[in-house]
């Protein structure tokens, strides 16, 4: 029985997925490409696939785990290494005060996934230690991690691989996307959402396995998961690594959205950012952070943006000046942490299904009511 | 001589100076429901977390079907600090102290003395996570459905199991939302649900009325015949315990003090005396 329920929603979220790509597409077609709203909407689901690797360990193992741009840093560096051309390389154009020794170059799709797989790798070895103790440590070692990390990136004995503080360019970016065997280019926001649609995709589905389970049991409680015979530290470790795998991959693609990339913009305030966007859309739902991120991106970078403009004027004051933005920005975040303390959300998910039977029944109600009478 | 499930040798478990189980050994044998009483803060959960490995005893061993599985002697701080018997006995044996899962995956399943259900989860996802532990499944094949004949076949399993609970009805329902009865008849089921051998219950009648508490006891008998499993016990619920087992074990301040059939036991003056004592404290 629930099986063929599942079937049905799992039609239903296809059915979506479709006709949002083809909205996409069409957008693309006609509004020109410079409009605010493709970057918005590129960010944006870059962002949706980091707050949703993030919800994946916080949300639903209950790690928290403030690591966020560390393993985003290793990421964007890994694919813009990777994917910069040999000649670039060699040339001064972008290593210049330094011979870069990574001499070859890679495509656009292994390298992403490479990108992934160097953050997983760090993963595994910080969960080694840590994931064997009590929670609260994982926190504090993954900060100080990603603190680390974005230093050593910017150290100089290492610049023959990360050119050191210097940013990284020329590497392919989304104007190189392509069709398949042809050279005819890809829509490139469609791009975005493809990759981070698949990598979603991919953690529901393993939030839906019975993997997923006992990451959500050991949420749950801890100590009776393990008395199931759930082993806390392989599933701790699965969930890390696999999260920080997709966070790669959203820093590979933000690296490639941004056609320059450099170790200094992953602060801790971008990890917080992505926290803040998994607590606003629901700890513990893929669509919340998804939705949060969107509302996010476009309040932070367009919605909002009139209220740095200081020749706007209300009642005469002119209190409107740059960074007026980030202080309405701060009050909407404190009332949705008010009014919805669970986040948009919750721990529910979008289900199209739901609303398609929520339509299907409004229609039939009246007569039940009368028949009621 | 009757198959032994669970032999405890000389379990002392001290929490630095306080000794909470002090040099207990007791048998468990195949089919038998064997219950494990004693006043409040005797140390009779502290001996299942020292059986399940929540808890490295400090002294002693723990067999199962006749396979040491803990072990341990005072060592480290604990040489100097150690106030139990026997502190040289298993100093020859290898340490083992296994994590939980280690334990439940040889085949001991427990409840909890406060229910610890998962509590965004339904009555039927309960059941179906604890299967995990013996799925085949990887990470792999599991996220990307190719194992779907073995989760097709867990989730029959789990429907199978909670319908002989009487459970099915609920199966839609959190966990959390079910009358506490139920929420203590659940636990049972998901600790069956990963197969196993030893079922250690910790107060299952705790906050049952008689009636629920005699229902409860047929339960129990039934789960014994059924799945196979021999039981251990806690109980403050005497006529639950004099009825349906078939050893009792008795400790007190962490010792025992009495053992054997419930009619030996109910007249065992030191029985009477440390439970007469508890009522003095209470009135
Ligand atoms: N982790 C611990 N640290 C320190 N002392 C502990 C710990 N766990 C238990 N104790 C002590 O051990 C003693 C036995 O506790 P235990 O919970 O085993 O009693 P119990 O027999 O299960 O009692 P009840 O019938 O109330 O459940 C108590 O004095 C308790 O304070
Ligand atoms: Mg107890």
């Amino acid at each position: 029985m629930t099986e063929k329920k599942d079937k049905k929603e799992v039609l239903y979220s296809l059915i979506g997925i479709a006709v949002l790509l083809i909205v996409i597409i069409i957008l693309e077609k006609t509004i020109p490409s410079t409009s605010i709203l493709f970057s918005v909407l590129k960010k944006g689901a870059i962002y949706s696939l980091a707050a949703v690797s993030m919800n994946l360990l916080n949300g639903f193992t209950g790690l928290f785990s403030l690591g966020q741009a560390g393993f985003m840093l290793i990421g964007a560096y890994a694919y813009a290494i990777l994917t910069m051309p040999v000649t670039i390389k060699l040339s001064d154009s972008v290593y210049k005060y330094y011979d870069c020794i990574v001499g070859f170059q890679l495509g656009l799709i292994p390298s992403m996934i490479i990108a992934g797989l160097i953050a997983a790798l760090f993963a595994f070895l910080i969960g080694l230690p840590v994931l064997r103790l009590k929670s609260d440590y994982l926190a504090i070692a993954t900060l100080g991690f990603a603190e680390i990390i974005r230093a050593i990136f910017q150290w100089d004995t290492i610049g023959p691989l990360t050119n050191g503080a210097n940013v990284l360019r020329k590497y392919l970016d989304l104007t190189d996307v392509t069709l398949p065997f042809s050279n005819i280019p890809f829509p490139p926001t469609l791009f975005i959402f493809i990759v981070a649609g698949i990598c979603i995709a991919i953690i529901k589905m393993l939030i839906d396995s019975s993997y997923g389970r006992a990451f959500k049991a050991i949420r749950d409680d801890e100590i009776a998961a393990e008395a199931m015979g759930i082993g806390l530290f392989k599933h701790k470790e699965m969930s890390f690594i696999i999260s920080s795998f997709f966070a790669g991959i959203s820093g590979a693609l933000l690296s490639m959205y941004q056609y320059t990339v450099q170790a200094s913009q992953f602060k801790t305030a971008m990890t917080y950012e992505i926290l803040l966007i998994v607590v606003i859309g629901g700890i513990g739902s893929i669509s919340g952070s998804c939705i949060g991120s969107f509302l996010f991106i476009a309040c932070n970078e367009w919605w909002l943006r009139f209220l740095d403009e200081s020749s706007n004027n209300i009642l005469g004051l002119n209190i409107m000046r740059s960074g007026f933005r980030k202080v309405v920005f701060s009050i909407i975040i404190m009332i949705i942490v008010l009014f919805f303390s669970k986040g948009i959300m919750g721990e529910k998910e979008i289900s199209i299904k739901r609303m398609v039977d929520r339509l299907r029944r409004k229609k039939p109600k009246p007569a039940v009511e009368e028949g009621a009478k | 001589m009757s198959d032994n499930v669970l032999r405890l040798s000389d379990i002392t478990m001290q929490f630095g100076g306080v000794v909470a189980v002090d040099n207990l050994s007791l048998e468990v044998n195949e089919g038998q429901i064997v219950a494990l009483i004693g006043p409040n803060g005797a140390g009779k959960t502290t001996a299942f977390n020292c059986i399940t490995g929540v808890y490295e005893p400090t002294n002693g061993q723990v067999s199962f079907y006749d396979k040491v599985i803990v072990s341990n002697y005072p060592h480290g701080k604990m040489k100097k600090l150690y106030k139990g018997s026997n502190a040289d006995k298993y100093v020859h044996e290898k340490i083992l102290n296994p994590t939980p899962d280690k334990i439940t995956r040889k085949g001991i399943a427990r409840t909890f003395q406060n229910i610890r259900l998962w509590k965004s989860m339904t009555v039927f996802e309960n059941v179906l996570t604890a299967k995990h532990l013996h799925a085949k499944q990887n990470i792999f094949t599991s996220t990307f459905r190719i194992s779907h004949a073995e989760e097709r076949r867990m989730r029959e399993e789990t429907a199978l199991l909670l319908e002989e609970q009487d459970l099915l009805r609920f199966r839609d329902e959190l966990a959390t939302s079910l009358p506490y009865g139920l929420q203590r008849r659940l636990e049972i089921a998901r600790a069956l649900a990963t197969s196993p051998k030893l079922l250690l219950l910790d107060e299952p009648a705790a906050g049952m009325n008689p009636q629920e508490t005699q229902e409860l006891g047929e339960f129990i008998v039934q789960i014994r015949e059924k799945y196979g499993v021999t039981i251990l016990m806690i109980e403050h619920h005497m006529d639950l315990v004099m009825q349906f087992s078939d050893q009792i074990y008795v400790i007190d301040f962490g010792e025992l003090i009495s053992h054997g059939t419930p009619a030996v036991v109910q007249a065992d003056q030191r029985v009477i005396d440390a439970y007469l004592g508890v009522v003095e404290e209470d009135a």
